[in-house]
């Protein structure tokens, strides 16, 4: 029942947006999303409403860490300030 | 940024199984709470990534699973009714009831049934169907109800008085507390689950951690994902530590989504809830709150849940508890197929007997 990949925001009208993901377009609700998307913006959904929309930054530390962690450089840098 | 290729990354995922492998010193069983974990680690072939000696069991975050026989006799009596729409995820159609029967069945009978994607398709065929009764079966957590409780409201303005939702919705952190204050279980920590997390917040663990000492972590779906989570978890144990950790920031949040939060705080209320193979746990479920009854399918169509028993022999209960797997079950692999499915576990795409059926031919070898 969960769908694990963010899908684009094509259009969006007041309640309601159309969301695409390789060729495959959805309209989705936007009652409960945490931010109201801008068109390209891209959005979790779930059982057809969007709940979260995805923020750049948010999603290029995530990646960060990961990196750092798969090279133990987090590690390193812990010790370094304690 | 697309958020799906960059976290697909095979050699960040080698790096990362690696880094897992050199920090483990002693075997660690983890349980995955989420059925779409439980999927993806079989879909993506995750399983021949880990070390040795790290186990994932599945907890009980299938919410086809969970949902008692009970239920599924009670959505079996309403399918019988006259006049009656049913609008249901497709994964509840094939569940079967304590006769063994399901929604299929009585669709082959005559049964209306209807399967939808949202809550809000339930809404259209009230609206389109204005002589008909349309019930929707409400079954999920927390990321579903936001949805629900939307569709109930908008029912409610609409004035639409042939639209039922028959609520069954379920809580996961009161199982995981019921599950975790047993002192017999073995699991050492806990991959919580990435869009339940996104609604409630990373901090609604907290109360595991701090009554239990148990490590958990929020993980996405990728690959990359589960393996930062397995990362985080493994060096908790082996530090000592119980936190809560988040390896996926880029959609989970502390607090999570107010919103979604405020809008299900609004329309619905706690209530006692019967998981199947978990028995009642107390404030683990919701109802529709006073002001929104008249879209309750139980109360306005006097529905009655019926006592039922499991269907014997089928070890979901113990499965979603993470205490047996599904090669244990007699009928694994045998009389219990996707296509002739016994429990719902081997039902839903989710549940952990398909997943083993379907991604794990090993599993199946030791069953035959
Ligand atoms: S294999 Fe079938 S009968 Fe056995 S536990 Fe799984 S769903 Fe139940």
């Amino acid at each position: 029942m969960c769908l694990a990949v963010p899908m684009r925001v094509c259009e969006i009208s007041d309640w309601a947006a159309l969301v695409e993901l390789e060729g495959i377009q959805r309209e989705v609700r936007l009652d409960i999303v945490d931010r109201r998307p801008l068109v390209g913006d891209y959005v979790i959904i779930h059982a057809g409403f969007a709940i979260h929309t995805l923020e750049p930054e948010e999603a290029a530390t995530n990646l960060r860490l990961m990196r750092e962690m798969a090279d133990g450089l987090d590690r390193q840098e812990e010790k370094r300030f304690s | 940024m697309k958020y799906v290729d960059e976290f697909r990354d095979q050699a960040l995922a080698r790096d990362l199984a690696a880094a897992l492998d050199r920090t483990m010193t002693r075997p660690r069983r983890i349980m995955e709470v989420c059925g779409t974990h439980t999927m993806a680690v079989f879909r993506t072939g995750l399983r021949s990534l880990l070390p040795e000696g790290l186990e994932l069991v599945s907890g009980p975050g299938c919410p086809v699973c969970v949902t008692s026989a009970a239920h599924v006799d009670a959505f079996l009596s309403l399918a019988g009714r006259p006049g009656v729409i049913l609008a249901t995820f497709g994964d509840l159609v094939r569940v079967p009831g304590s006769d063994g029967t399901s929604l299929a069945h009585a669709r082959s009978q005559g049964a209306r049934i209807e399967v939808v994607y949202s809550p809000m398709d339930g809404l259209a065929l009230a609206r389109s169907h204005p002589a008909q009764t349309v019930v929707f079966l409400g079954v999920g957590f927390e990321t579903t109800t936001p949805g629900v409780a939307a569709t109930v409201r908008l029912a409610q303005e609409e004035g639409l008085n042939n639209f039922f939702v028959f609520v069954t919705q379920k809580l996961m952190p009161p199982p995981l507390m019921a599950l975790f204050g047993d002192p017999a279980q073995t699991i050492d920590g806990l991959l919580c689950p990435g869009h339940v997390s996104a609604i409630i917040g990373s901090d609604a663990y907290r109360p595991l951690v701090d009554r239990y000492h148990l490590p958990c972590v929020v993980g996405g779906f990728e690959p990359v994902d589960i393996l930062q989570a397995l990362l985080l978890l493994v060096r908790q144990f082996e530090e000592g530590r119980a936190e809560v950790e988040n390896a996926y920031t880029r959609v989970v949040s502390r607090a999570g989504n107010c919103q979604a939060q405020a809008l299900v705080a609004e329309v619905f209320e706690p209530v006692d809830m019967e998981w199947r193979g978990l028995g009642v746990i107390p404030g683990s479920g919701l109802q529709l709150r006073t002001p929104y009854r008249a879209h309750d399918a139980q109360e306005a169509l006097a529905v009655e849940v019926p006592l039922a028993e499991e269907v014997r022999g089928c070890l979901c209960g113990r499965i979603l508890q993470g205490r047996a797997r599904p090669p244990a079950c007699p009928l694994f692999g045998l009389r219990c197929t996707p296509a002739t499915p016994i429990g719902p576990c081997m039902v839903s795409s989710e549940g952990t007997c398909a997943a083993y059926y379907n991604y794990s031919p090993s599993a199946l070898n030791r069953a035959i």
